[in-house]
């Protein structure tokens, strides 16, 4: 920590950065840090309390600016970056990832596959949450998941902290927010709610990277995480991608091969 | 005012007497992890051992969707059916926060600052609200900073204040109260004498209200709101669990020659709420979003409405994903 925060002094002070985007101690546990001089940098925390996916943030321009910014990066954020890096969304010359390894180093990277690099060594595997509550759905009968997911999405009320938590929300315009046509309906009732999960999954496939971000953000507890992590669990082995490893090939539904093996595409 | 005592299986019989009397009851209730109000039928069903419930009472005065009027045009007529006030049934709040309860107030100011509210004052006059005071608080709670306190009546019809004994000092606040308290009239004895404060929690003062109109009244142009929203996501947490917000947006569900007009939840904390069709939105970045929501609350409605736009609840800061403090955040601008 103290070596994070003598860099991020360091990088501020040179103005190699105009910004480090890390987390500071919060009412209740770690919460995200806008440090734009060296004197804040002396707030700057990083541990395993630090879930933020700070990731969300950095396609922002009106808030990262036009100068290089540093990010402060557990392993799921990196994903993030990884997935944004894919998508055309970031440039390397702007950003400046730094992590925090196994053995307390500080680790700096600028380029995708540096990143790509060390996060192949992290295996993504389910959480001791995720496991308890998706195995409980996996067991469930195609009705009872029906019943379970309408039971959960009735409780949602149409905030979007789970999409202006996630960092690969980052459309301008969302694809709830079109009206002509009205492609959801905007109002929250049951079935208006399940619409809205659905299209949220279903533009996520592929691209999530099970940072929880969504989740963790939902004030009413829905474990919508769970929707998009199992969805990428269920996708990847069959595109032949490793979950949680973005690969520049492309994300699985959006490219296509020549040489596909399904005639249908052809 | 009427001050009584009610004992524990006092409580239980009353509770009975209320539900049986065909009102629809709405009360915390412990599940999935939360607990927020939901009807119930039982008092075994409310929740115990917790400091807030997720959400606010305020979808029951104003629901999170609501069709202001439905239509359909039959040979070339239109036929509109309007909200009916006679639709809405009796209700009983129970259970409640005296942070909530102060919330109907500005939530109504609000709802009748120019033309009456048909449908939110339809809601209010079919609701009886019986408060349960405060003897427990966390870090977010500051109802003693806006104008409240633990045991405050204000919105409330009847104020239990429990006591060791299971029982309940009763403050009998309202016509409406009176009536709910006549439908079990002998579970209602003779006030003991005991004194209400004894059981309250203590909540010490913030900050200085009129300090923080003060200084809102020259903070339009302040770097504070840049520098206070730059991790605020702008998403509507903060608004749909807050008491008082009142931002609605109004829809049509419109399906060939038939449809239905809704007014459903909105906040001014999303980009799209001030966006006008020309492109153009006066409250481009979140800077402003989040200045808007907090002059709105500490300053637009104490100058028009007179009356404070939050009741100190807490609960936007603690469903905050990331964090948005209110109480943090007002009491720094205080010290300003």
């Amino acid at each position: 920590m103290k070596k994070l925060r003598e860099r991020a002094a360091e990088l501020l002070s040179q103005g190699v950065v105009s910004l480090v985007l890390g987390y500071e101690e919060g009412t209740k546990r770690p919460r995200p840090l806008f440090c734009r001089n060296s004197v804040n940098a002396e707030k700057l925390i990083f541990d395993s309390r630090c879930i933020h996916n700070l990731a969300v943030y950095i396609t922002k321009k009106e808030l990262v600016g036009k100068e290089r910014f540093a990010v402060t990066a557990p392993i799921s954020t990196l994903r993030s970056i990884m997935q944004l890096f894919v998508e055309n969304q970031l440039n390397e010359e702007k950003l400046l990832v730094l992590t925090v390894d196994l053995n307390g180093e500080l680790r700096e990277f600028t380029t995708f596959d540096e990143i790509a690099a060390y996060v192949a060594q992290f295996e993504l595997k389910r959480g001791e949450r995720e496991q308890e509550l998706l195995s409980k759905i996996e067991g469930m009968t195609r009705e009872e998941r029906w019943k379970f997911w309408m039971e959960e999405m009735s409780h949602c009320f149409k905030c979007y902290a789970c999409r202006s938590a996630c960092p690969l929300c980052y459309c301008s315009k969302c694809v709830v927010e079109v009206n002509r046509p009205q492609w959801i309906n905007p109002w929250p009732a049951p079935l208006a709610n399940m619409e809205w999960h659905i299209n949220r999954a279903m533009h996520m496939v592929g691209r999530c990277t099970a940072c929880g971000a969504c989740g963790d953000a939902c004030p009413i507890g829905i474990p919508i995480d769970l929707i998009t992590r199992k969805m990428m669990e269920d996708m990847a082995p069959e595109f032949g991608y490793i979950p949680g490893q973005p690969a520049k090939q492309g994300n699985a539904l959006s490219t296509w091969k020549l040489d596909d093996r399904e005639q249908f595409i052809r | 005012m009427e001050t009584k005592y009610i004992s524990q299986s006092g409580i239980e019989q009353w509770f009975d007497a209320i539900v049986t009397s065909g009102k629809r009851v709405f009360a915390p209730v412990n599940s999935r992890g939360q607990v927020d109000f939901k009807p119930v039928k039982k008092l075994s069903e409310v929740a115990d051992e917790y400091i807030q419930t997720t959400q606010s009472i305020k979808a029951s005065v104003y629901p999170k969707a609501e069709v202001l009027f439905s239509y359909e045009k039959v040979n070339g007529k239109v036929n509109l059916t309007d909200f009916d006030p006679e639709s809405v049934p009796e209700t009983v709040l129970w259970k409640v926060h005296p942070c909530d309860a102060a919330g109907f107030k500005p939530l109504s100011a609000i709802f009748n600052w120019d033309t009456t509210d048909k449908l939110h004052n339809a809601h209010l006059a079919k609701t009886s609200v019986i408060s349960f005071s405060c003897s427990a608080a966390d870090e977010s709670c500051f109802c003693t900073s806006v104008n409240g306190s633990p045991g405050n009546t204000a919105g409330s019809d009847i104020q239990l204040t429990m006591l060791p004994d299971g029982g309940a000092i009763v403050e009998i606040l309202s016509p409406k109260g009176e009536a709910l308290v006549a439908l079990s009239p002998s579970v209602f004895v003779a006030d003991k004498g005991e004194k209400k404060e004894k059981y309250l929690v203590d909540l010490p003062v913030r900050f200085n209200l009129e300090e923080v109109n003060a200084k809102l009244n020259k903070a339009f142009n302040s770097t504070v709101w840049k520098e206070q929203s730059e991790r605020c996501l702008g998403c509507g947490a903060c608004a749909f669990v807050c008491p008082t917000c009142a931002c609605f947006d109004i829809q049509e569900d419109a399906h060939g020659s038939k449809g239905r007009r809704i007014r459903c939840w909105d906040a001014c904390g999303f980009a799209l709420f001030t966006l006008h069709t020309s492109g153009h939105n006066p409250r481009e970045h979140q800077s402003q979003r989040w200045r808007q929501r907090i002059l709105h609350k500490f300053f637009y409605m104490p100058e028009r409405l007179s009356v404070v736009g939050c009741t100190g609840c807490g609960r936007c800061s603690r469903a905050c994903p990331v964090d948005m403090n209110i109480l943090e955040h007002i009491t720094s601008i205080a010290k300003q």
